[in-house]
């Protein structure tokens, strides 16, 4: 107990290091012979950063997350959190979690629950402030059972920043919210995030990555296969598909039009694959104002994924697990 | 330091938990009344105790057994909800989750204990303090297997039939270890012995002469106890290494 309190006082030593995984790897054992989740990957994490870890399922998100909270070992490499291994930062009570699932037990009021996490901690917040970040206090004396699926989002969320942790991870924290629900959660993330601490959020949402992180991994069966700046991702993987029926033009004409990659035809269809489809679209009316039927879809992190590492498996085996 | 505040939220829990009330508490006490009040001072034969003195202790036996046991059906709820994960990425450690548990479950038991006993006196169960203390003692000690099989249970099985199991199980422990009716002789009486329930349920004799035991009961008591503990520590490294 001394101990956990004089690292926690200890604020300039205590994150140093950041996240680090070096050559991870990590199996499980499948149905059909082994599932390689993570195969051998190097990822860096400096203090006060918001990363994305994004990708399609099965990629090996959730394996990573779990590593990197002690909940799994990895089978080779290392994992460091705040330069030592992951349960010890977690018993100083310096990562606080999301797990993609996960309810609330029952028969306690919102405000007990965030009380009895808290009291598991060596320097939590307030109870208080907890529920006021997260906006829980007006029903802070609900109990949890009778919570809609944003509040209980949201109680999880306080859950997870009441231990006052440097290391915030959430593991697709919005996947059973609405619009709005999503809205909310995220500006109270971005709230928490710009009080110095790191956060690694799991998503397989790129507009979740480009909104709320300053740098995203894309990681694709088991491996990181980009890593970079949010901006420079999202010219990479957010492609959107423009559809037009458009007669007699040479397909080979579109391409040149601004914000286009590529353009095919299919009978008196073109399918124009768009870096930036807001120019794409003005360019194609303003040139060939007969073309109709338009429809802008987006395309999947799994197409994007594909491009990017050029064939559909880099192996035989299956995907991860989730 | 941690886990006590944490066990206090538990107690909160249970008693907020209205199956809990139900099982634990209200049940016992209505057959209590049902079948003593009418003859509270009459003397059952055989045992040499009291209507009022028998079903007191053995209906707290049922209820202090359901109480342990229902620990079971906690930690299933919890493993199923991912509770039980989230905590894994909290301080706490497993012992201390389990201690909380534990004490829970005692804290139960020990309010259905009391309500048993405020029954009894009213129907006319008197006892010098030394035997009170006793045999509640002894209740304290017979319940450790269950505690055991409390945890045993939780993660075992899955919250579905979690429920059924430990009804049917108690009942038929209840039956076999005389909690309904005497058993004083013949094959169920040499059975039961065997069983943990029936030495919870022997600490009825404490009223007789302060003594309820003797060795064999100990015994029984402490095997059952090293087996269940043993038990439970296996189901729950096997349900741990799935991750």
């Amino acid at each position: 107990m001394t101990q956990i309190a004089t690292t926690r006082m200890d604020m300039a030593a205590h994150t140093d290091g950041g996240l680090r995984l070096h050559n991870v790897a990590k199996s499980y054992r499948g149905p059909e012979g082994p599932i390689r989740a993570v195969r051998g990957i190097d990822v860096s994490i400096a203090p006060g950063e918001t990363v994305a870890l994004l990708g399609p399922n099965g990629a090996g998100k959730s394996t990573t997350i779990d590593m990197l909270l002690g909940l799994s070992a990895p089978d080779t490499g290392t994992v460091s959190v705040f330069g030592r291994p992951p349960r010890e930062s977690v018993d100083a009570g310096l990562v606080g979690a999301m797990l993609q699932t996960g309810g609330l037990i029952r028969d306690l009021s919102v405000r007990e629950l965030v009380a009895m996490m808290a009291s598991l901690y060596p320097d939590p917040m307030g109870v208080e402030e907890a529920l006021e970040v997260t906006g829980l206090k007006a029903i802070a004396g609900q109990r949890t059972q009778k919570l809609s699926g944003g509040q209980t989002q949201r109680v999880r969320f306080a859950l997870a920043i009441v231990c006052n942790p440097e290391l915030l991870v959430l593991d697709e924290p919005t996947v059973a919210l609405d619009v709005e629900g999503r809205r909310e959660f995220w500006s109270i993330m971005r709230e928490f995030a710009a009080r110095g601490k790191t956060v690694l959020f799991a998503t397989h949402y790129l507009e979740e990555a480009d909104a709320n992180a300053d740098r995203a991994i894309l990681m694709a069966h088991g491996r990181v296969v980009a890593d970079g700046p949010t901006t420079e991702i999202k010219a990479r993987v957010g492609r959107r598909t423009l559809r037009a029926t458009l007669p007699d033009v040479d397909p080979s004409s579109l391409a040149g039009l601004p914000g286009v990659a590529s353009a095919e035809r299919h009978g008196d269809a073109v399918i124009l694959s768009c870096t930036d489809s807001d120019q794409s679209i003005r360019a194609l009316l303003e040139h060939h104002p007969t073309a109709r039927d338009i429809e802008i879809a987006g395309g999947s992190l799994e197409e994007a994924f594909l491009e990017l590492t050029g064939e559909p498996d880099v192996d035989d085996s299956a995907m991860g697990p989730r | 330091m941690n886990g006590i505040a944490y066990t206090r939220f538990e107690l909160l829990r249970t008693f907020r938990n209205r199956r809990f009330l139900l099982f634990s508490l209200g049940f016992p006490l209505v057959f209590f009344w049902l079948i003593a009040a009418p003859q509270h001072d009459k003397i059952i034969s055989g045992t040499g105790l009291t209507y009022a003195t028998y079903y007191m202790v053995s209906l707290a036996s049922f209820g202090t057994m359901m109480s342990m046991i229902s620990t079971g059906a906690r930690i299933a709820g919890e493993r199923q909800a991912g509770w039980t994960r989230q905590l894994r990425i909290s301080p706490l450690s497993v012992g201390a989750y389990f201690r909380a548990k534990v004490l829970t479950g005692y804290g139960m038991a020990l309010s259905s204990l009391l309500v048993l006993y405020i029954s009894g006196s009213l129907l006319g169960v008197s006892l010098p303090a030394g035997r009170w203390l006793a045999m509640t003692g002894l209740i304290m000690v017979g319940l450790l297997p269950f505690a055991a099989l409390g945890v045993l249970v939780g993660h075992l099985v899955n919250t579905d039939s979690v429920g059924p199991l430990m009804g049917g199980l108690v009942s038929i422990l209840a039956f076999l270890s005389g909690t309904w009716f005497a058993i004083t002789s013949g094959f169920l009486h040499a059975f039961g012995q065997f069983l943990p329930s029936w030495w919870l349920v022997q600490a009825r004799n404490v009223a007789l002469d302060g003594h309820a035991w003797g060795v064999r009961g100990w015994v029984t008591v402490a095997a059952w106890t090293a087996i269940l503990t043993a038990g439970a520590a296996w189901a729950y490294r096997r349900d741990t290494a799935k991750v």
